[in-house]
């Protein structure tokens, strides 16, 4: 053979090595699944791959070195706890033999199957798994956009945006008022707002008992309401007053220098204002072209791989889960489900259909807890309720059923947090 | 009577089955978003790793059935089968 014909076989075998992309399990190697966010749904993901198939290499892509957890955050607003104690690292994580690459993911080429990183770094992948959590809708309510968060905080992404809003509700004179704005569904935490209503007023009721709280929403009807209302009724009566859609509730505007709602119908202008803001899947979903024209991630209910781009997987609340609400549990839960399909997918096997559950707690005072359950299965290309299983705690319970659910809630922010993080 | 007995051996078989695969069967994932894993962890919750399978498969069957008060699994139990429930409970038995 000549020296030509040789170059030209070595050329032909590295331009096809760069153009087919042979299974990393073929070589020898593990396959790489890179998951981006390292939420709930991100980090329990990256932590269960590794459980599933120890050959699997899996990096996680996190911007931050610590992860604040929102569930529970509505009690560090009403100074019943403290930040640290929702704050995690990712030790443990990356002891599991999972790289942790700080940074921030900017773009996904499927084609290449490649992420670029915001400082150029790029990761090539077998699977990707895409946990992103929301982004806020900036400027979808008028008035409300980045420097507006300032004045008004959403809180919901905890963290500073938690301390501001404890610290506007530690500064405010007794008999102030405070409004909460809450979105039209879908949007994290559905019971969220009502909780953090049901908080606040326990502080005011104790602390600042002249104050008033106003709770302006975009919707008639919500998670746990029945529970929620009854509880407001014998522990906040005259002091919480939630104004739904067909009462004038829905915010058409707001103007943060004054802390000021527009409705159609008043204009409040609150001492302290929280807007809970309509919201999005975080930006990565829309830059790899998995979030759909709703702003959130269709994607198949056995593998949570993306109905708009193949081998991205979507968890968590950027997903479209059906019946599923974007919770914490919900999260953690559908990333063990894609987790096992992932792996399954990577040997060349067949995912079988899953059941998932959620589970998710409410606090209406710090002794006073609620839930809702359900559990799910995929049905018509959809995650839809288990028909006869799930619901909300019963209505007519006596306190010490209220107390031992304010117990379990918290137990399960210990379980759910050590499974992720420890 | 025969075919409860029939029907038992049924469900002996699909857990044995399940216990056999690395993958947990429907619905065990979600357990321990609730369930401890950890000993480390504490909780009015009992974890589940290593109980006794025929203790899981009564109690989700009481509280499915209603027979057993619960704070969530009165709610959860009620969205299993039998055959699934014998599937979780071997799956967990067999864990240490």
């Amino acid at each position: 053979m000549n020296a030509s014909r040789r170059d030209f076989l070595k050329a032909g075998l590295a331009a096809s090595a760069a153009l087919v992309p042979v299974p990393a399990f073929a070589q020898g190697a593990g396959p790489r699944v890179v998951v981006v966010g390292g939420g709930f749904a991100g980090a329990t993901c990256a932590r269960a791959l590794r459980h599933a198939d120890p050959r699997i290499a899996v990096t996680l892509v996190e911007a931050n070195p610590t992860f604040t957890a929102c569930p529970f955050s509505n009690a560090v607003i009403a100074g019943l706890r403290e930040l640290p104690a929702q704050q995690f690292t990712y030790e443990r994580v990356a002891a599991d033999g999972i790289t942790i690459t700080r940074g921030t993911a900017t773009a996904v080429d499927p084609q290449a199957r490649a992420v670029t990183l915001a400082d150029g770094a790029r990761l090539t992948y077998d699977r990707l798994v895409l946990a992103p959590g929301i982004d806020i809708r900036w400027g979808a309510l008028p008035g409300y956009d980045q420097p507006a968060a300032a004045q008004m905080p959403h809180a919901w992404q905890a963290g500073e945006q938690t301390l501001l809003l404890r610290r506007q509700l530690e500064a405010m004179d007794d008999g102030g008022l405070v409004v909460i704005s809450a979105p039209a569904n879908p949007f994290r935490c559905p019971p969220g707002p009502y909780e953090r209503a049901s908080l606040i007023a326990h502080y005011l009721k104790t602390k600042k008992p002249k104050s008033k709280l106003l709770v302006l929403d975009a919707k008639d009807a919500f998670s746990k309401q029945r529970l929620f209302q009854a509880a407001w009724a014998e522990l906040y009566p005259g002091l919480l007053e939630w104004v739904p859609l067909s009462k004038g509730g829905n915010v058409t505007s707001v103007d943060a220098a004054t802390r000021t709602f527009v409705t159609d119908f008043a204009r409040h202008t609150a001492a302290v204002a929280n807007v809970v803001p309509p919201q999005k899947a975080g930006r990565i979903a829309d830059a790899a072209g998995v979030a759909d024209r709703t702003g959130w991630c269709p994607i198949d209910p056995v593998t949570f791989e993306s109905k708009l781009q193949p081998r991205i997987h979507v968890i968590g609340d950027a997903a479209i889960a059906g019946a599923m609400p974007k919770s914490a549990f919900a999260a953690n839960s559908q990333a063990k489900t894609c987790a096992a399909a992932v792996a399954q997918l990577l040997a060349g096997a067949t995912p079988a259909a899953p059941k998932l559950i959620n589970t998710c707690y409410s606090l209406v005072a710090p002794d006073y807890g609620i839930s809702v359950a359900g559990v799910y299965q995929p049905t018509n290309g959809q995650l839809a309720d288990v028909p006869g299983a799930g619901g909300v705690s019963p209505s007519e319970a006596p306190r010490a059923t209220r107390a031992a659910e304010a117990v379990l809630a918290e137990a399960w922010f210990r379980t759910i947090t050590a499974e992720v993080f420890a | 009577m025969r075919n409860a007995a029939a029907a038992v051996i049924g469900c002996i078989a699909i857990a044995a089955a399940a216990a056999a695969s690395a993958e947990p069967p429907a619905g065990a994932a979600s357990c321990s978003g609730c369930h401890p894993t950890s000993p480390r962890v504490t909780s009015p919750v009992p974890r589940l790793a290593g109980l006794d399978r025929a203790a899981i498969v009564r109690a989700m069957q009481d509280f499915r059935s209603g027979q057993r008060a619960g704070t969530v699994m009165d709610r959860i139990a009620k969205g299993f089968t039998d055959e699934e429930i014998a599937a979780i409970a071997a799956w967990f038995a067999a864990q240490k």
